[in-house]
């Protein structure tokens, strides 16, 4: 029972945290990554010479660290980022996943595509220009996605003189507008007051602001519960792939019959009473395994294979639960839609939603409203144009097995695929 | 929610977490795609894949085969280690060879000695045609280059294998897209979260056995324009690869590779690691990148990586 058994400490974060960067184009976001990544000693000497030689050719005196996140050549022709990036950096107790999103307006895909897989986000805000429309826009889109953490950190202290007056005049502005929003009571919300450009409150603390007494930038990012450590969510055992190797001559795997998957969320034991759905067969777990490891226990984010006590017949995209677990299989869902293709939504046409592992041919229903991002106002609509937002049903050729977003992410999420370009269009979070 | 509430489980540790991740990848692969073809070089990144794959699929056989594109420049110790291994795995293993497409006219080298690394591509191509593979899986790394940083797990290519970077599928939670159209391609990559770093320590982890070049080892070398370059290499063609040049003076150096690809284009470091954990040390403690340090096609421009996905490489 070793994995499964609670150890409570602080210490006992997840080694890995993934989050996401959300700033306006001049907000200093790239000066932030590139800090870290420097002051973390992430960035090697070659690729330092490389910038330092670019930021020459540019004519500016310091190295720009700006440039470490400079992306793809046409982006560098165009001078915008155009979409998400990710980068990396270990402090040798925690990895750190960064991902990177360009914050106009037209990019709110870009952001929710990143803060799809963050569990923390950094709000940036210029200290000079205060709680603009673009942070209540990244901020709505922050708690759409269901990032539990926010990190709202007021950058380029050094343009207000460090001026402690003017960091707690934003902060206040900034809680009454996530009071507004019902986001202040759901979230951890973090502030900070930073520059990015003198390296100040990310990873060393300067002699800049001595009344500010919080936690540094990286000392928040390294104390951060990673999302699926909180709380207790069910098991959800999406069936990725199922082993049958029995053409094989070792009569012990004559007949072996393995689900593969990973856990989405919860834990599960050998012993554990499961229903697989949307059959709804019961059995019991006879063995986990994990390559030639057997597992007593397994939990959430662990890629394993589960035996069970019964043969059942089990395939690709059915969902395996503990038996009494309240989830259902359902041919209507309600969710909000972010839409992400160039080319509008269909009301007329059929698209494929996955979910999980599972896929279903499915009509649009209704679509109540759309968000606009910058006002948060619901306006009435009978389309979706890329970068919308809009509340809607779908109605689905085959059942599947949901929770609501709010509750589980793995469960609660779908894309929408265009089956003639088979490209990803939509993104869904399940109401 | 407040952190309050309880854990009831010990957290993974980040190779746990990117050996799950990549793991569920594969078996995404598997899942979607109805021809894949797994990419096997030989170097230490793909080993740490067969030993992934080994994770996902067994104990039943990998529902793939293993592919590598050889250029004729590879070091004899690295193709050996490849059969070696595929054939402990009981897996199939296809070679289809650059010289192939040289002697059937598609691919025409500029000079004699030019690399042999970007027109990979054009064999990489011309297999997946010939087999009608839907997905090949790779061993690339975001962390490894500039241009590889907006790469997706599941990479979209055309029908000429082209990436075009405004052309690839938005990517969500662990929602991936595998899907194409006949002749069209997926380049699946599982272990792109990783940084050199992770692999090392994962290789140590799971005590993967390597090609003997990733150890310190003595040989003989000369400097060409600031890098080490081996000299005289023995190809299993009977020719040698990297001829001295007139008055150029041979070294003879303890140096290891940190990468291993086609001869002309991977140059070795100078170092005394000779076990695992001395190279994981010794990335630690790295002041070059990987691709900085070894890759001598990638030093002609800054975008010279994008260039070459952009013609098909993987
Ligand atoms: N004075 C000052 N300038 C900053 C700071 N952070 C960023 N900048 C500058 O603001 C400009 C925009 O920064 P950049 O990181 O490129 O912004 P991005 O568009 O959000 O990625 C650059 O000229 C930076 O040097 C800061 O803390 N203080």
């Amino acid at each position: 029972m070793s994995k499964a058994t609670v150890q409570h400490n602080d210490s006992n974060v997840d080694s890995l945290l993934r989050f996401m960067t959300c700033g306006s184009v001049d907000d200093g976001k790239s000066t932030l990554i590139g800090r870290l990544l420097f002051d973390t000693k992430t960035i090697l000497a070659d690729t330092l010479t490389q910038i330092s030689n670019t930021s020459k050719k540019r004519g500016m005196e310091a190295v720009d660290l700006s440039l470490l996140t400079d992306g793809l050549q046409a982006e560098r022709e165009q001078g915008i980022t155009i979409d998400v990036a990710y980068r990396y950096f270990s402090t040798g107790t925690r990895k750190y996943i960064i991902a990177d999103a360009p914050g106009h307006e037209q990019y709110t895909r870009n952001m929710v595509t990143a803060a799809s897989t963050a569990n923390l986000a950094i709000i940036l805000i210029d200290a000079r220009r205060g709680v603009l429309t673009q942070t209540r826009r990244h901020s709505y889109l922050a708690h759409l996605v269901g990032i539990q953490h926010i990190v709202v950190a007021v950058n380029k202290m050094d343009l207000v003189n460090y001026d402690q007056a003017t960091y707690d005049k934003i902060c206040a502005d900034y809680l009454a507008f996530a009071q507004e929003i019902g986001f202040a009571q759901a979230r951890d919300i973090k502030f900070i007051p930073l520059s990015a450009l003198a390296g100040d409150m990310l990873v060393d603390r300067l002699d800049n602001m001595p009344w500010y007494k919080g936690e540094t930038l990286l000392e928040i990012l390294e104390s951060a519960p990673a999302a699926h450590t909180e709380g207790d969510e069910e098991f959800r055992f999406p069936v990725q792939f199922v082993c049958r190797p029995h053409a094989s001559a070792d009569a012990d795997l004559h007949d072996f019959r393995g689900f593969m998957g990973r856990i989405e969320s919860g834990g599960i034991s050998v012993g554990d009473a499961v229903t697989v759905l949307p059959n709804g067969y019961q059995s019991k777990v006879k063995a986990i395994q994990l390559g030639d490891a057997q597992l007593q226990s397994a939990q959430t984010e662990q890629s394993i294979t589960l035996l069970l006590e019964d043969e059942i017949d089990t395939s690709r995209g059915d969902m395996i639960v503990k038996t009494g677990s309240a989830i259902q299989p359902v041919k209507q869902i309600e969710a909000f839609v972010c839409w992400l293709s160039e080319t509008p939504m269909s009301l007329a046409r059929t698209y494929v939603i996955r979910h999980t592992t599972r896929e279903s041919k499915a009509k649009v229903g209704t679509i109540s409203y759309k968000v606009d991002v910058n006002t948060l106002e619901e306006q009435a609509t009978t389309d979706l144009k890329m970068n919308d937002i809009a509340r809607m049903t779908f109605k689905l050729a085959q059942p599947l097995m949901v929770d609501s977003y709010a509750t589980n992410r793995a469960t609660g999420a779908f894309i929408v695929i265009d089956e003639s370009s088979n490209n990803t269009v939509g993104a869904g979070m399940i109401i | 929610m407040t952190n309050k509430q309880t854990k009831h489980q010990q957290p993974l540790s980040h190779l746990d977490w990117l050996e799950s991740e990549a793991i569920y990848i594969l078996r995404e692969v598997a899942g979607q795609c109805s021809n894949p073809v797994l990419l096997f070089s030989g170097g230490k990144d793909s080993l740490c894949i067969l030993r992934l794959a080994e994770k996902a699929f067994r104990p039943g056989r990998f529902p793939f085969p293993l592919m590598h594109i050889d250029t004729g420049h590879n070091y004899q110790e690295v193709i050996d280690f490849r059969d070696q291994r595929a054939a402990e795995l009981g897996e199939r293993l296809i070679v289809r060879s650059v010289e192939d497409s040289m002697k059937r006219g598609t691919v025409v080298l500029k000079t004699p000695d030019e690399s042999r690394n970007k027109h990979q591509s054009v064999t990489l191509l011309e297999a997946i045609e010939e087999f009608g593979f839907d997905c090949c899986i790779g061993g690339a790394r975001r962390d490894e280059e500039k241009a590889r940083a907006k790469e997706r797990i599941m990479s979209f290519r055309d029908e000429f294998g082209q990436w075009d970077p405004k052309n690839q599928r938005p990517e969500l939670w662990n929602l991936y897209n595998a899907r194409s159209h006949k002749g069209e391609n997926i380049r699946a990559f599982p272990i792109s979260n990783w940084t050199e770093m992770d692999v090392w320590q994962y290789i140590e982890r799971e005590n993967l056995a390597l090609p003997s070049i990733y150890f310190a080892h003595q040989r003989d070398v000369v400097m060409r324009g600031g890098s080490i370059v081996p000299v005289n290499v023995p190809l299993v063609s009977g020719e040698v690869a990297n001829p001295l040049k007139a008055g150029e003076e041979i070294i003879n150096m303890q140096v290891r590779f940190r990468t291993v690809g086609d001869i002309s284009c991977t140059a070795p470091v100078i170092s005394d690691a000779d076990t695992v954990s001395k190279i994981v040390l010794e990335t630690a403690t790295s002041t070059i990148t990987e691709r900085g340090a070894t890759r001598l096609d990638d030093q002609t421009s800054d975008a010279s990586m994008e260039q070459r996905k952009k013609e098909g490489y993987f």
